[in-house]
Parts: C-alpha cells; structure tokens; sequence
C-alpha cells in the first residue's frame, strides 16, 4: 500500500508523542514480564465476570472472550474536542435527514440524493412515512466509525445508527485498566466514563412519548443466546432497567405492555437491541419469535418510544453514506468538521471504471455488509478473489462501493512477540435525546493480526481502553 | 418484576438446591459403601433412592446393574443426564445467565464460576474425579450461593423467588429422602430394636441433622424420631415443615390479585404440619403421607407458576 501509517503514540523512532510522553515513560520503566502478568490477570477476571460474547455456529453455549489489550489509546484533549464537535454536527445532519425522508423529503426534492437512492433502499421503511417521533430524534444513539489515515487526519468510515454496540466493552476496559495499572490513573488526567449509562438512561427518558410524566424503560434483547447478550444484560443493570425479550411484551389497545409478577404493567420506551426486520411480525418478517405482535400499531399512535427509531437504516447505509458531508451542508449549512473517506459509488459509471481498473488497491465493500463480511480487501486478495468480485460489480454494481486501502494508524500492542503497532480505530457513541451528549472517548478495537486491517470482534479484532485525557 | 425474571431466578435457585440435595444423598451413599457392608445392602439402598428421586429408568438405559461407582458417576458426572449435579449446576448457571442483570454481581460471579469449575473439572478428567471431594465441593458452593443471596440481593421480589425456588425443592428431597427409608422408619423398627444405627448416623450426617439429633434428643438413634426430625421440627432447616413454612411466607410477600388460593394451600400444608402429631402421621401410615405430601407440593409448584412466573398468554 506504501503509505506509512500514523503511529499513535510515537512520532518516529522511539520519541513519543507529548500525550503519550508520561505513558511511554512509565512504560520503559516496567519489570519484563509485568506486562504478561497483567493480562493474564485481565483474561482471568473478565472471564470470572463473564464478560463474553456468544459465538454462533459453534458448540452450544460457546462463549468467547473479546481480546482486551492493556496499552491504552491516548487522545489528547484538542484533539477530542474536534472530534466531539464534528460527532455532534454530523449526527444531528443524520437525524435531520432521517425525519427529512420521513415528512417531506426536502433533500430529494432539491435533488441532493438521487431519490430512487432512498425509496428503493431495502432499508428505507415506509411504514414510518408521516409518523412523529419525539422531539424528532431517531438515532437516539448512534457509534460512529472513526479512523485516522496516514496524515493524521481523522476520517468517518461508517455510520452505525440501527442496533450499534461495544459501549459495555468501552465501560469494562475502563474497569480493567483501573483495576491493573491504578498508578496509570493518578499520574493522567483521564477523562471518566463511567456515567455511560446514567446519560443513555437521561437521554432515553427524555424521549418518552408526550405527557409521560415518570416513563418505564426496558431494554428489549434477543435473549441469552445473542452474541451481545452481555451488552444487554449489562446495561439493563447498570440503568436499572428491565431486560425483557418479545415474549414478554404484549400489546393492548395500541399499548405496549410487560408481563409482570404483579400483573401487566405499561411500557412508554423500549430500547431496542433488535433489528427492524423482527421487531413486529404482523409488519416485518411475520415469522420473527423476537419481536412483539402489534408494536408498530402502538408507535405510530404515538404510544411508545422505539429507541433507535424504526426505519434509520436509511441513513447508515453504505450507498447513502458518501452523501453524508451533502446532509450537512444542506440541513445545518455548516462545512463537515470531519470528513469521509473517499467513496467511489459503483453504480456510477464513472466511478465503476475507475475502480475496476485498480481493484488490487482497493477496498470494496457490500453496501449492506456489516461485522467486515462481504468485504474485499484489494491488496491482501488473491488473484481469484480479485475475479470474483469482478464478476459481481459487473453484475449487480448498484451492491458496491469502494474506497482507497487505507492505512489506518497504529498503536503499539501487547501480542505474543512482545510491544508491536497494529492498526486500530476508534467507535465513539453519541447519544441525541433533549440534547446531543458524547461520553469523551468511546471503544478503540484493535486488528491483532498483523497487517490485518480488520479490527471487527468477529474476525479476530481486540479493543482497547481509550482515555481522552483532561487539560 | 417481570414474569420471566422470576421464573429464572425461581429456577436458578431450585436447580442449586437440587444439585445440593444430589450431592448430599451421593454423599450418604458413599459414606455407606466405606461401612461395612454386604454389597446387595448397598445396591438396595441406592435403587431405593434411586427410583425415590425417578432416576432409574434413566440409569437402566445406560447400566445393566445396579454398581456404586457407575450409580455415583451417573448422578453425578453425566452429562446426559438431566437429573445429575453437572446438569443441575449447567441449569442453575443458565438460568442465572439469562437474568444476569437482576443478580447481584456477587451472584452470578458465585454461579458462573461454580460452572465454570465444575465443568473443566468433569470434562479434564472425569474417570479420576474423588466423588466424596466433588460432592463436598457442591454442598460447599451451594452454602456459598446461599450466603451470596442472602447477603447480597435486595429484599424485593426477586428475592422472595429465589427463597421459594430453594424451600420447594428442599422440602422435596427430604420428602424423597424418607420415602426412599420409609420401610425402615415404620413403628415397629423403633422398639429398641434398631435395624442399622450406622445407616441412620450416615444418613443424618448426611441432611446435617446428626448434630441438630444429638441436641435435640440426647440419646440413641431410633426411627421414629428420625422421622420426626426431618417432618415436624420447626427448628430443624430441613424438615418439612421448615420448609413450607418459608414458602408460606415468602410467597405472603409477593401476592397478587390472582394468587389468593395459592397462597392458601401453601398455609394449609403449613398448618397441617404445625399442629401435626407423629403418632397420627403413622396412624394413617407413612408412605401415604409422603406420597401426598409430595403431591401437594407438586400442586403448588404448578400454582406458582401460573400465578406468577408463566402467566397465561393475555386474550
């Protein structure tokens, strides 16, 4: 690929850079086997706590855990300042878009997105056309895709605005880390993160359906068998809230009840962790077991929050994403703080000869691929991959984008051999509700392989504790 | 709470008194194969147990005959069998995962790692596990689960479940317990004319009721008050009547609008054993007691379930 990546905490050689500097510091001064020590201690009690994710297609009950590397991403405060402030400007242009095609699709109109782009998109639901949602918020929580390239500038690579997760793995890291390195946290400022779930569960109650005065809140889960559960069971906890599956809602004269010890019991905000397409069997897919009979007639009456909203796949699709910076300009008038990576759409004709005449340099991607399946990777590819992907642009190109292989940065990491650079990137969430709200930092995944580029938890990624450090 | 939080937490605790119940009559048994003994007595012993807590059909389709080693592996290691102290702890850790976020920390650290143990412990070796060890390992984790709840959980309604769960299923295995003895404790064993005094020892010892025996009656062990013992005795934790009257009161706690006549057979059971005497017990002979003892118990299982924990789907 030829671009040197952006190490994250060295400058060149072994001099560190100046957030790093205390880091790296008390890093040389560590005993040598101090390091493997702690993560064995690490992997012991995350696998006490079970802090697991579910692996599907495995022995029953099969249950991994997600590497966790001790060395720390470090961004300084300026740095996350930026961030935070291009974060908000981009999510709230994304829920104004969202409400936009939903009412009266104001960027179609004025010719922004092609309008077969939206309308024809698997993603875009219908149902929700003329629907009102409180406060006109849909992406009530949204993980955003951050990577870094080889000049240092950050870049957007993905919108997650459907079911996004890894907040519990950004909270525990935390923990660990706290618990391991205690000294790390005296001699850095590190910005907290632990009222994760006090703002989530604020920003959710913020949302209930109008004249609600005191809402319940559950958290509605696949069950125990979903690779997330954890995720689920965790925040339910922390927020004090109830976990409830499909099966223990019902629906009554357009309202969303729990079945309860005590008998039914109202239901105003439910925070989903399902996708659409099970939400409600009589609208969706009618053979779903997760969702609940009816719910949709109960949220376009108005009675219950959904949270993510029905129907914002519309705007993290991967063929709506490079109209993203457009979104902005057109529903705040501002330039984009951070921008996109180059996206060349491949049912453009233009764009679909370019890329098939450098395919080796590039990445392709599935518009509708998640978890990086469906992806090629042009430079780690093989001849007959190369071909195959190929022959699918050709045949159904509207599937496809492609963007340059980007050298993602680096940050060194604890693997077998010792202190290396692997590439990383980094998934803050932000939370829109009354108001938009970022806990500083978010979960850093790292791609433990080398060269690997892929820090997705499925294909052998890592996280790491990110720390955005106070001035 | 939600329906289904209870019906786990019921469970998960149920599922952790039943592999101590399992631990406990395993532990009996092995203690009786170091007496002296001719092997028929102990094969007797154990079928008797056996068929008391329903396990011989299952035992028959793997085993021919009836030996203590391949009877103490199967209730105890298999991993098939549904019934065994791995499968109970599989089910109470399920169950408990499936509720996690209503457990204490402390709690589901306590049932995750008992898993987790138990587990690497029977599947690296199983052929070379000490049984007596194992078992005292599952009584020793089953006090620690316990504690864990009682000193961990809020007293709401997830509590009162899990305290229901666990005096259910206690007041079952000593039921089953004394139905599997019921030969031995009629009248007529109790003139002095004591069939086994090692037996009733072992299996006092067993239900740790051998101290609680000595206290209570400073003297020889004979039947008959071994039957009073674990049916009547108020203060005796694993008597019968200890148990439903933790359920009584427990279940007093979480009523709702449904659950009156639940709650009333659960006083009644209660009642009836407060104001029993041993000598009607016997009178209207043992075996049929127990038998409709365990009935009943069953009858309220089934109410608690509907009332509470599986209501029935809404119209």
């Amino acid at each position: 690929m030829g671009k040197t990546p952006y190490d994250e905490m060295y400058l060149r050689g072994s001099t560190g850079r100046a957030h790093y500097l205390g880091y790296s510091r008390w890093l040389d001064g560590q005993p040598g086997d101090r390091l493997a020590q702690k993560r064995a201690e690490a992997d012991a009690l995350f696998h006490r706590v079970g802090i697991t994710f579910a692996v599907y297609g495995q022995e029953e009950g099969a249950e991994r855990l997600i590497p966790f590397d001790i060395v720390p991403r470090v961004l300084p405060h300026e740095e996350w300042i930026r961030l935070e402030a291009g974060l908000k400007q981009r999510v709230r242009a994304l829920n104004a878009f969202i409400h936009d095609i939903y009412h009266d699709q104001q960027i179609l109109k004025a010719g922004v997105i092609p309008a077969e782009q939206v309308l024809c998109n698997s993603q875009y639901r219908p149902e929700m056309q003329g629907v009102d949602v409180p406060g006109g918020i849909y992406a009530h929580i949204a993980g955003i895709d951050i990577v870094r390239d080889d000049l240092g500038e950050f870049k957007v690579l993905e919108d997650n605005l459907r079911v996004p997760s890894g907040v519990s793995y950004m909270l525990e890291n935390r923990k660990m880390m706290m618990r391991l390195f205690p000294e790390l946290f005296s001699a850095h400022r590190v910005a907290p993160v632990d009222h994760y779930p006090d703002v989530l569960l604020d920003n959710l109650r913020s949302v209930a359906p109008i004249g609600v005065a005191d809402p319940t809140v559950v958290l509605l889960t696949a069950g125990a068998h979903n690779s997330a559960y954890f995720e689920h069971a965790f925040l339910a906890q922390q927020m004090g809230i109830e976990l409830v599956e499909g099966q223990d809602l019902f629906v009554r004269d357009e309202a969303v009840y729990m079945r309860t010890t005590q008998g039914p019991q109202r239901v105003d905000v439910l925070y989903r962790r399902i996708d659409d397409d099970f939400m409600d069997p009589l609208v969706f897919r009618p053979d779903s077991m997760l969702g609940v009979a009816g719910l949709m007639t109960a949220y376009r009456a108005g009675h219950i929050t959904i949270a993510n909203a029905i129907g914002t796949g519309v705007a993290d699709d991967k063929s709506i994403y490079p109209y993203v910076p457009e979104m902005i300009r057109f529903y705040l008038g501002q330039a984009p703080i951070i921008g996109n990576v180059h996206t060349w759409v491949l049912r453009n004709p233009v764009d679909r000869e370019y890329v098939l005449a450098h395919l080796p340099e590039l990445v392709v991607k599935e518009v509708h691929g998640a978890g990086g399946y469906g992806m090629l990777i042009g430079p780690a590819a093989t001849k007959a991959e190369i071909e195959n992907f190929r022959r699918q642009i050709i045949a159904t190109p509207e599937r496809y984008i492609a963007q340059p292989t980007l050298a993602l940065s680096t940050c060194p990491t604890f693997v077998e051999s010792g202190l290396a650079p692997r590439h990383i990137d980094l998934r803050p969430f932000v939370l829109s509700g009354r108001e938009v709200t970022i806990v500083p930092g978010g979960l850093t995944r790292v791609a433990l392989r080398q060269g690997s580029l892929v820090v997705n938890s499925s294909q052998g990624g890592g996280t790491k504790d990110t720390w955005v450090l106070e001035t | 709470m939600l329906s289904r939080t209870a019906d786990h937490m019921y469970w998960m605790s149920r599922y952790i008194e039943r592999a101590e119940s399992v631990a406990r009559l395993v532990d009996m048994h092995y203690r009786m194969s170091l007496l002296p003994h001719s092997p028929e007595t102990l094969a007797d012993s154990l079928g008797e147990t056996m068929k008391a807590l329903h396990m011989q059909e299952a035992y028959a389709q793997k085993h021919a005959k009836i030996e203590p080693r391949a009877v103490f592996e199967f209730i105890t290691l298999d991993r098939d069998f549904t019934g065994s102290i791995y499968s109970c702890l599989r089910c109470a850790r399920e169950n408990a995962r499936a509720v996690r976020g209503s457990l204490t920390s402390e709690l589901w650290e306590t049932l995750n790692s008992t898993w987790l143990d138990a587990r690497s412990q029977i599947v690296r070796r199983s052929s070379q596990i000490d049984i007596g060890q194992f078992v005292e390992w599952v009584k020793e984790r089953s006090h620690l689960t316990r504690g864990v709840t009682v000193g961990t959980m809020m007293r709401d309604e997830a509590f009162h479940f899990t305290r229901i769960g666990t005096f259910l299923e206690r007041a079952d295995s000593t039921a089953r317990i004394l139905t599997a003895h019921q030969a031995d404790l009629v009248p007529g064993a109790d003139a002095g004319v004591v069939p086994d005094p090692f037996q009733w020892s072992v299996l006092l010892r067993a239900l740790s009721a051998f101290e609680v025996y000595r206290r209570v009656y400073r003297d020889v062990i004979t039947p008959s008050r071994v039957a009073q013992l674990l049916i009547l005795r108020d203060d005796m934790p694993r008597s019968l009547l200890r148990c439903c009257k933790e359920v009584y009161n427990n279940l007093r706690s979480v009523a709702n609008e449904q659950s009156e006549e639940t709650e009333r057979r659960a006083g009644e059971m209660h009642a009836m054993l407060h104001f029993a005497r041993m000598e009607e017990l016997n009178a209207g002979g043992l075996p049929q007691f127990l038998e409709q003892f365990l009935a009943k118990l069953d009858d309220l299982g089934n109410r608690i379930s509907s009332d509470f924990l599986v209501p029935p789907a809404e119209a």
